[in-house]
């Protein structure tokens, strides 16, 4: 039987832009470029690798967005997914990490799943619980952060490289993934790849087709809400010397000053 | 006044740091319960009690440790029932983050991460955040349920608050759904015996410029001068030169310490972005152009193979 790989990835503002909020304090979308965030590249690229190893494997790749989005979509698809989930509706706009992990968790029930991979975090927002909502949501084991990640018999293995510990799990399909940066690198896709993926589908959901109110999304729906956003004053400038022998011993004089010394 | 569950972050009853500064912020939203899961909970107890935790919920089980967070969640989850707080308040670390995002579904409150401050507001606590690689603060607070926030270490200083710290047992029933996954073995990380990276109040980070693992000794011996934790960029990282564990930037640990000293970094967009709320940030680097200049309240153009080591040794001396 096919295994079924659903990946999970966002379409985010270009980090190396200049991100801004908009008025109503969401993501201003127009400033800046969106791109797949590169955290769910790896991802993708364990999914494929997962794939690769599998006798008959299927990835499709999910993602909650506005129209642009559809880019990410492609591009995961460039890199080798076989099909696309874009849910995208008008009443998504503001919603937050708990609404969207409502929705991402219908869409890949509707879809049919018995992996579920994610990036360790998204680049705009960075909070990193996603997966683990998802997980609470499905009902099923999350095996998060992991650098290291393999799918045998039913089962998915993973290394966790905490803090103070190094840990090897294992959990029973259907279950919830997330990988790191130290997974392995993202192919990057080729000429061929970047043809195929215009010839597979990307199916279109909206809010009804996954059964969800409008007000359980949105900004007005959302669980939390962000009450003012305050560009950082740049920072004054600081002393800047030359090293001519001295450099050393006048870092040390500055230290000193600070009392970190 | 209300009550505020601080989730204990702990190694054997060893209370880590971050715990201390989350009751100390606690104390400003309510009175703090700490939730203590795992042994040791009567030694935690006490440095609990000196920093404000009016009781103590403790639970130990097996499963804590044979499983993945969702047993740790069962129990918070108790906890949460037993007190109905104003607010729970938990780590920003990666367990930290995912014990406080599967409650906030079980209690249906939304859920805030990596606050840097936090204070009462009228309709519920406040969350200062440090967003898009530091360039913005945003102030933002849950709408919905009970407010579950995580707090990125080094956002607040502990103060010693005595209070009575009553240790009291928690029942906790572990599902059988939160056996899922299998923690089939563990190895403890070896200690370096520097500070944790992202409690610590000094880092010194190497780049590109240090230009091999062979020559991080120079950076460590900067750090261990200074009793500092020894971070890298992911260009140093990524060329097997430190251990990704160390990394600072946006795929790796954000920091925020009293003083960051960077090394041959040049401050990309990825590193800023792990660093920038650091309070004094000092650099050295051989390029005067390195847009990490923009940034430092002192900075030393200049070879860091001369620099660094003539600082160090500068430390040394005015340290006796």
């Amino acid at each position: 039987m096919s295994l079924r790989i659903v990946v999970c990835v966002k379409y985010v503002p270009d980090a190396t832009g200049d991100r801004h909020f908009a008025e109503d304090l969401t993501v201003d979308r127009d400033d800046v470029d969106g791109l797949l965030s590169e955290l769910d590249e790896y991802a993708v690229e364990q999914a494929l690798q997962i794939k690769e190893a599998a006798d008959d494997a299927e990835i499709t790749v999910l993602t909650v967005g506005p129209e642009d989005a559809n880019d990410a979509l492609r591009k995961a698809l460039s890199m080798g997914a076989d099909k696309a989930v874009h849910v995208e509706d008008d009443d998504l706009h503001g919603t937050d990490a708990l609404g969207t992990s409502l929705v991402l968790a219908k869409a890949i029930e509707k879809t049919g799943y018995d992996l579920v991979v994610c990036g360790m975090a998204s680049t705009d927002g960075t909070m990193g619980v996603l997966p683990a909502l998802l997980a609470e949501r499905l009902n099923v084991p999350q095996v998060t952060q992991l650098s290291e990640v393999s799918v045998a018999d039913g089962k998915v293995t993973g290394r966790r490289d905490g803090d103070t510990a190094s840990e090897q799990l294992e959990a029973a399909l259907p279950a919830v993934v997330s990988v790191t940066d130290q997974s392995g690198e993202a192919r990057y896709p080729s000429f061929k790849g970047i043809m195929a993926a215009k010839k597979k589908p990307v199916e279109s959901l909206d809010l009804d087709d996954l059964g969800i109110d409008a007000d359980e999304v949105g900004l007005e729906g959302a669980w939390t809400k962000v009450e003012d956003a305050a560009e950082r004053p740049a920072r004054t400038a600081g002393t800047i010397v030359k090293d001519e022998g001295e450099g050393g011993k006048q870092l040390a004089e500055f230290l000193a000053g600070q009392k970190f010394i | 006044m209300a009550e505020v569950l601080v989730y204990v972050d702990h190694v054997d009853g060893a209370v880590r740091k971050p715990t201390l500064e989350l009751l100390t912020l606690a104390r400003r939203i309510g009175d703090p319960v700490a939730v203590h899961l795992g042994p040791n909970a009567e030694e935690a107890a006490k440095v609990l009690a000196e920093h404000g935790a009016v009781k103590v919920l403790a639970a130990d089980a097996p499963e804590f440790a044979e499983y993945l967070v969702a047993p740790k969640v069962d129990a918070l989850q108790a906890a949460y029932d037993a007190v109905s707080p104003a607010a729970v308040l938990l780590p920003s670390s990666a367990e930290g983050k995912e014990i406080g995002a599967r409650l906030a579904v079980r209690i249906g409150s939304g859920i805030i991460t990596d606050a840097v401050d936090l204070e009462s507001g009228d309709e519920g606590p406040v969350a200062t955040q440090s967003v898009f690689a530091a360039s913005y603060t945003t102030k933002s607070r849950v709408s919905k349920g009970t407010p579950v926030i995580t707090v990125k270490p080094n956002s607040a200083a502990p103060e010693a608050a005595p209070a009575a710290g009553t240790v009291e047992q928690l029942a906790v029933t572990v599902a059988d759904s939160s056996k899922g996954t299998k923690v089939v073995s563990r190895t403890p990380r070896e200690s370096t015996g520097r500070p944790e990276l992202t409690e610590a109040a000094i880092v010194v980070s190497g780049g590109r410029g240090v230009n091999g693992a062979e020559n991080f000794p120079v950076i460590e011996a900067l750090a261990d001068s200074l009793g500092a934790a020894v971070g890298a960029s992911r260009a140093a990282v990524d060329a097997g030169w430190y251990p990704h564990t160390n990394q600072v930037g946006q795929t790796g640990k954000s920091v925020s310490p009293q003083l960051y000293i960077a090394a041959g970094i040049s401050g990309a967009i990825q590193h800023r972005a792990g660093m920038q709320t650091s309070k004094t940030i000092v650099a050295i680097n051989k390029d005067a152009e390195a847009p990490i200049f923009d940034l430092v309240d002192y900075g030393v153009v200049g070879d860091l193979f001369d620099v660094v080591p003539a600082l160090t040794d500068e430390v040394k001396t005015r340290k006796g």
